[in-house]
């Protein structure tokens, strides 16, 4: 299997990074007005222990078909920013690319895809729902080519309306795709509103375990916690089940007035925000340079 | 070239079949989808030979396309099998997405195209699927005329690379290209030469544009039949070819007139050569249950209809 490039244990250490990928993706949405802080900013932690520690991967040679390397899938493609800097900070790509997010001729689309060839992404998101799907075929090519790595999928809460969701989760439990890690973002809010109260999930949790899942919960704010879940996730395979990981996070953690709020879901900070963000978010890895006027 | 009919026939979903299982020992990489259609799909001999490479998704038709694509992702080279209604309309957001423009190679395999399923009506006739699947970006579209040349299409699609939707029927039809020769994805294909005028067909209808042609014959006209199985990318160059020569044009297609075989070749004259047309195909209604047969005559897309838009368009010629 292929070597991460690095693999980081500190936890410490994968603190500092996280706080570069915030600033990070405050900065690329103010760049442009526009975009999705919040739930970038709720799932930074987990991208970035995700990326820096669990995941075997090779980023200086990306693979598209992810033979011998553990593969994810972005199913809620609008939280592209956090995804991109993660994917730069690994290695993917220069991280001074960041600086071309959502601008013509890039390859930092607003939703990720693979038509730029931006290397790190297998197929494009945007359109809710599709992610489980694609990830189940990835995990049947792996079966079928005795490919003993896993395929991680995050999906939002709110994206759980979707139909298609439930479909691919039917699909994996039959086929017994016990290589599928999925993640879902539960920060409970959506574009309108909170879940609960534009289309409640219900039980949750019992949703996922009545169609045939393991099911885990955890704290996407505390790193130590996702890889102890996630090592015990992947623990789970032989078990003929796929996992599912309920990952409570806030959106916009990390920025005080955009924290559990879901009106930063897809708002980007003005001037004066982004300073007041930027104040709380520290900078360890060196931001990455504006684009020369 | 010279037409020889073969005294059998054959649906063109059992090429489709037929081709499906020879991939499967030539192409290690050949995986098979199917939504509880197997039977329907001629997909069972695959199946029953290649089980650990064949996937059943039960009726969920939109998780069906995006286990192919992350099939595709992986380096397979999958082919999804339902009818054509919930092969393009149910799921195009996740052909678009997913698979178009995420240039997977998955080829999207299509049965029970048209008016020709027959009695299960308007539910399941779809008739609108050429034009959505030809507007996708990177989508190449392909609709075989008989059982030879479904076979053929779905062994050439395994060398293909991307997206691709292949169109076929139900109905028992004619054999009457070369079992093993004539098919080139994108070139067109010449069914008979004449002068007089064009027909450009696709699907079952080149059979019906080929009987039209015989009886134009009978009657002093001299008609070129061209067979259109890739509608796109379209063989523009002999669409412009034939054009030249008899100066006026008839299509011919199982299909809505809007978005159509018709559509396509109306746009390259116009940007090309306008010249006088007529269309033959199903206009902007829905279909309903009777027979195959029935339902050609009712909406005017059976040989009667060939011959008579190609004698209106002769009037029109210059």
């Amino acid at each position: 299997m292929t070597s991460p490039m690095t693999t980081i244990t500190d936890v410490n250490e994968l603190k500092r990074i996280a706080s570069q990928v915030r600033r990070d993706i405050v900065r690329m949405v103010h760049a442009v007005n526009s975009g999705h802080p919040g739930a970038s900013l709720g799932c930074t932690d987990f991208f970035v222990t995700l990326y820096f520690n669990i995941m075997m991967h090779d980023a200086k040679h990306f693979k598209m078909d992810a033979k011998g390397e553990d593969a994810f899938f972005l199913s809620n493609g609008h939280i592209s920013p956090v995804w991109y800097s993660t994917l730069a900070h690994s290695g993917y790509f220069p991280v001074a690319e960041l600086n071309t997010f959502r601008k013509l001729n890039s390859r930092l689309q607003g939703h990720p895809a693979t038509e730029e060839g931006l290397p790190g992404i297998r197929i494009a998101s945007g359109s809710l729902g599709q992610g489980l799907s694609a990830a189940c075929g990835m995990a049947e090519a792996k079966r079928l080519d005795k490919d003993e790595s896993t395929v991680f999928v995050l999906h939002g809460d709110g994206e759980l309306q979707e139909g298609q969701i439930w479909e691919a989760a039917m699909y994996a439990a039959h086929r017994k795709l016990d290589n599928i890690i999925a993640t879902v973002d539960y920060n409970g809010r959506q574009i309108d509103g909170d879940v609960n109260d534009v289309m409640g999930l219900g039980d949750l949790k019992g949703k996922w375990a009545a169609f045939g899942w393991n099911v885990l919960e955890m704290d996407g704010h505390d790193i130590d916690a996702i890889i102890k879940t996630i090592e015990k996730a992947k623990a789970m395979r032989g078990s003929g089940k796929p996992t599912v990981i309920l990952m409570r996070t806030e959106m916009g953690q990390g920025v005080d007035f955009m924290v559990g709020s879901h009106k930063w879901h897809g708002v980007a900070p003005n001037d004066e925000q982004l300073k007041t963000a930027l104040l709380q978010l520290e900078e360890t890895l060196g931001d990455y340079p504006e684009p020369k006027k | 070239m010279e037409i020889t009919v073969s005294p059998e026939k054959k649906d063109t979903r059992s090429g489709f079949g037929q081709g499906l299982l020879e991939l499967g020992a030539s192409h290690p990489d050949v995986v098979a989808l199917c939504a509880d259609l197997t039977g329907s799909l001629k997909m069972n001999a695959f199946e029953k030979a290649y089980p650990e490479r064949f996937f059943q998704v039960g009726i969920a038709e939109a998780n069906m396309m995006g286990v192919a694509a992350g099939l595709a992702t992986a380096g397979k080279i999958p082919f999804t099998g339902t009818f054509a209604n919930f092969s393009t309309g149910r799921v195009y957001d996740q052909i678009r997405q997913s698979i178009a423009y995420s240039e997977k190679n998955v080829k999207i395999c299509a049965s029970h195209a048209g008016l020709t399923l027959g009695e299960d009506g308007a539910t399941h006739q779809i008739l609108e699927d050429i034009g959505m699947m030809k507007m996708l970006p990177n989508m190449t579209v392909v609709v075989p005329c008989d059982y030879n040349q479904t076979r053929l299409a779905t062994l050439a699609l395994a060398e293909h690379h991307g997206p691709a939707y292949l169109r076929f029927g139900r109905p028992s039809w004619p054999i009457f290209t070369p079992a093993e020769s004539g098919f080139q994805i994108g070139k067109a294909q010449l069914i008979k030469s004449g002068k007089d005028v064009t027909i450009f067909a696709t699907g079952h209808l080149v059979w019906k544009s080929y009987e039209a042609a015989k009886e134009l014959a009978a009657q002093g006209i001299d008609a070129e039949v061209i067979n259109i199985h890739t509608i796109k990318p379209l063989d523009i160059e002999a669409v412009l070819d034939s054009v030249s020569k008899t100066r006026c044009v008839v299509t011919a297609e199982e299909h809505q007139r809007n978005g159509g075989l018709g559509d396509s070749i109306a746009q390259v004259l116009a940007l090309n050569s306008p010249l006088p047309m007529q269309m033959v195909a199903v206009n902007d209604s829905f279909g309903e249950s009777g027979t195959p047969a029935q339902l050609m005559t009712k909406y005017g897309i059976d040989t009667a209809d060939v011959v008579a838009a190609v004698v209106r368009v002769l009037k029109r010629k210059k």
